[in-house]
């Protein structure tokens, strides 16, 4: 090892330099950043929701949408889904009260609800195809599965970040302000909670 | 902020200084802290070093696009030539446009406004350095996957557009549509987190008293093509995502027979593909508006109509996608609409061709190379608008439709538009970016032989598309030839000629540059007496970009704090020079500069995903073990400050400066 003159550091934290600065807009970049993110997911649910709406009657060989959906159980999973929004919330809050213990206990429980609502959609996914409709089937069954998997796959991600967020938050991992962190991961459950607002809505609620 | 245990600092006795504890506290592994050597280019996350990586891969792509581009006209010389296949001549005009749009034009574009930006702008680097570094590899990866293909089975041969459901195994059983629309993927990722990254740049880091109306124009252009990027990205991730599905994984998203509407695609892909005609030329735009006042010694004309017409372009950009689709059917509502409107995209492009054009009236104009290019951009991209104008009267495009004729104009506004302003940026950035200055003499061959080998190329093309002669087809026979002055034989052979002498005005560009940098000499540190900031810096720019963080008062800072206006007479007299500018920079000099520290997990990260692609074609075992590898990357990433600790860095010799991490053993 060189031998390199020690410099003590200073005692504040000195987290990120390059948002220790104040920034042009007074968003941090991070903030910024996942706001670009999630508009540009805008247009990607749009992709997809859109090859559904040109689909979804085009069910040859297949029970029909009305004879498939359950309306009761995703209504439920939906209700699930816009709670873990709320605990999702309470999480933020007790990250910005640098509260540890609740920040904790609020990513979990958001997990948590989130897993749920995967869970009743994976139900949903096998009870489809017991039914007759498979992804291979026809149209309206490619464009539904791939776009409620999308939306899946967000949520399932989204699972992750939370438990390695309660991962990291518990060991102290996390560089850089960690309330702000949350709150990141925060906008983007939010997010794909407000797209599966207007999927149940286009899908489920208006008969085809 | 507790990353980790700090291990004690051994004091060393009788001295003042002590051993520096080594960077044990970087999530995973230490972090890489070499300045010299492959390591210091491989590990960087340098705005600077990234833009030179992405030019010299984008340029080798132009070349491997080039040559493709010849063995087309080569095919096309003489009636009924078996230079190439079928089969291979579809694979050549397919991956010539998809390296040229996606490998070369994107990712030169990229270059420029990954080195030029952040010195602009007068930031150190980038808002998010890391993740620069994950968008070049992901873009060299994507690439060298893409181009694997010509050894795994074959190209894709569906045209860069890949029209569904052409793309169907039925009718494209090789593998190369699998590795087209995975490889664009993974482009695309590159594409997506350098709009992000460059957008929070622009909008966050610019150095105090910069408003947005006083950035430099290249800057505002590329701000403008960074939102393109990310919201036409998502719908050609949307449109690949639902190609590779239908043909991996058997979904019937263009299966006809199904009842598929083989429109879907059509839209998918232009929604997307039309605002990518605008990511492409807009920074060619850019750069000429940064070239052509300085070699006129005047400020850009209408400055504010060329920052709010590029805007208009972004915005109009989005409602002309279906004038690509007129040929389909889409019924008279559509086409009259979308014609309207590719005809109302045509004015905010006038008005920047009026802007540089009176930028250059009545100015002291200095006919250098990057002059060349730029004049050349104003002209020969005029006359491909033209040939646009005529595509949005529908019933004239019907008949142009899938003829040369739209080779033609597309090749005016991408070469004479695109390619002609990197080539004016290459000249006038190259003594900011390498010290050196390209060689003049070189430099005029270079432009002379591009533009007379371009309108010898691409001009007969108009006569060879109003003559019927269609696109994609790699025989044209004697026997429908024809005769006189219009006949296809004369013309196809004059295209050809052509485009070996444009390919020998490439060629004296890249001897050009082996020239400069073989001879002696250091360019001098303003050597056009330039406007912007980038050129306020050391000469080529220091790691740190800056030694004081400028303040800004004017758009053109550079320029009035070197000349001043007399108020009375309107006579421009110099008040400054660049030393003394610099000598006056010095003076407040930051004390502690922490730049972002080299990292391990972008190339990592982004090495997961050409595995991924592979695993989806061949084997799906190999696609598990890069999806096992991009998780674990991005955990180490997530657990990695983005600045190096305190303790990793030199202290301060004398309170000087301290900008250099600290060597480690």
């Amino acid at each position: 090892m060189a031998d390199v003159a020690v410099h003590t550091p200073p005692a504040d934290g000195h987290g990120d330099h390059s948002q220790g600065h104040t920034t042009s807009t007074g968003l941090s970049n991070n903030k910024l950043a996942m706001w670009m993110f999630l508009g540009s997911e805008c247009l990607l649910f749009g992709g997809l929701i859109s090859t559904y709406m040109l689909y979804r009657g085009r069910h040859e060989g297949s029970p029909t949408p009305s004879q498939l959906y359950n309306i009761p159980l995703t209504s439920v999973s939906s209700f699930v889904l816009l709670m873990s929004s709320l605990t999702m919330v309470l999480a933020v809050s007790a990250a910005q009260r640098r509260d540890d213990r609740n920040t904790m206990t609020w990513l979990t429980v958001t997990a948590l609800l989130g897993a749920t609502f995967v869970g009743a959609q994976v139900f949903e996914f096998t009870e489809f195809v017991r039914e007759g409709l498979g992804f291979t089937t026809n149209l309206f069954g490619s464009s539904f599965f791939t776009l409620t998997g999308f939306h899946g796959v967000h949520v399932t991600v989204g699972i992750i970040m939370l438990m390695a967020l309660v991962g990291m938050v518990s060991r102290s991992r996390i560089p850089g302000d960690k309330a702000e962190v949350v709150e990141m991961i925060g906008l983007y459950w939010h997010f794909v909670d407000i797209v599966w607002i207007i999927i149940f809505t286009l899908v489920y609620l208006i008969p085809s | 902020m507790a990353i980790s245990e700090r291990n004690p600092v051994p004091a060393l006795a009788g001295s003042a200084s002590a051993y520096v504890t080594p960077s044990t506290s970087f999530g995973v592994f230490k972090r890489p802290v070499q300045s010299t050597g492959w390591r210091s280019w491989v590990f960087t996350v340098d705005h600077k070093k990234l833009g030179i990586m992405y030019g010299v891969v984008a340029m080798i792509f132009f070349i491997i696009g080039g040559v493709e581009a010849l063995l087309i006209r080569l095919q096309l010389a003489a009636p009924n030539n078996r230079v190439l296949s079928a089969g291979a001549y579809n694979q050549m005009f397919t991956m010539h446009a998809t390296t040229m749009v996606f490998l070369f034009v994107m990712p030169m574009a990229a270059a420029f406004a990954n080195y030029l930006v952040p010195l602009q702008i007068g930031a150190r680097d980038v808002a998010f350095p890391r993740l620069n570094a994950f968008g070049f590899w992901c873009f060299l990866f994507g690439g060298i996957f893409l181009n694997t293909s010509w050894f795994l089975g074959g190209a894709a041969d569906s045209g860069w557009f890949a029209y569904a459901p052409n793309t169907a195994l039925a009718f494209s059983p090789s593998h190369g549509v699998d590795f087209w629309a995975l490889g664009l993927q993974i482009t695309g990722i590159a594409s997506l987190t350098g709009a992000i990254n460059l957008i929070v740049t622009v909008l966050n880091m610019r150095a105090p008293g910069m408003s947005l109306m006083k950035m430099p124009i290249f800057t505002w252009m590329v701000l403008v093509v960074q939102f393109l990027l990310l919201f036409a990205i998502p719908v050609i991730t949307v449109a690949l995502f639902l190609l590779t599905f239908q043909r991996s994984f058997g979904a019937a998203f263009f299966s006809v027979e199904k009842g598929a509407d083989p429109l879907l695609w059509q839209h998918l892909f232009w929604i997307f593909g039309h605002p990518e005609v605008y990511i492409l030329v807009l920074p060619s735009f850019g750069i000429v508006s940064e070239v052509l006042p300085v070699f006129s010694k005047k400020p850009l004309f209408g400055y504010k109509f060329v920052v709010f017409s590029g805007a208009a372009i972004g915005f109009l950009g989005w409602g002309v996608w279906a004038h690509h689709m007129f040929a389909s059917g889409l019924g008279p509502v559509s086409v009259a609409v979308f014609s309207v409107a590719t005809m109302a995209i045509a004015l905010p492009t006038g008005v920047k061709i009026v802007n540089w054009t009176m930028t250059l009236w009545g100015g002291k104009l200095r006919f250098t190379t990057a002059m060349l290019f730029a004049v050349g951009l104003i002209v020969e991209f005029t006359i491909g608008g033209l040939s646009g104008v005529t595509h949005a009267v529908a019933p004239s495009d019907t008949q142009q439709t899938d003829t040369y004729y739209i080779v033609a104009h597309f090749h005016y506004v991408l070469f004479g538009g695109a390619v002609f302003g990197l080539f004016a940026g290459f000249y006038y950035w190259w003594p900011k970016i390498f010290a050196k200055m390209l060689n003049e003499r070189l430099g005029k061959w270079n432009f002379w032989l591009m533009v007379v080998g371009m309108n010898l190329t691409f001009g007969p093309m108009h006569i060879l598309g109003l003559q019927g002669q269609p696109r994609r087809m790699q025989v044209w026979t004697a026997f429908r030839a024809g005769d006189g002055f219009f006949n296809l034989a004369f013309w196809n052979r004059v295209a050809s000629v052509g485009s070996f002498v444009l390919a020998i005005g490439v060629l004296m560009f890249l001897i050009n540059v082996v020239y400069t940098h073989r001879t002696a000499g250091v360019a001098p540190a303003d050597p056009w007496d330039a406007r912007s900031l980038e050129w306020m810096t050391s000469n080529p720019p220091a790691e740190h970009n800056f030694d004081a963080i400028p303040t800004v008062h004017e758009l053109d800072e550079f320029f009035h704090r070197k000349y001043e206006e007399n108020e009375a007479t309107g006579e421009i007299h110099q008040v400054s020079t660049y030393e003394e500018i610099m000598a006056d920079e010095a003076t407040r000099a930051d004390k502690h500069i922490h730049l972002p520290s080299p990292s391990y997990w972008p190339i990592i990260l982004a090495l997961g995903l050409p595995l991924i692609a592979y695993g989806l074609i061949f084997a799906r075992l190999l696609a598990v073990f890069g999806g096992v590898i991009i998780l674990l990357a991005m955990f180490g990433w997530s657990m990695e400050p983005s600045v190096a600790d305190e303790s990793d860095y030199d202290p301060p010799v004398d309170g000087g400066p301290t900008k250099e991490l600290a060597t480690l053993g």
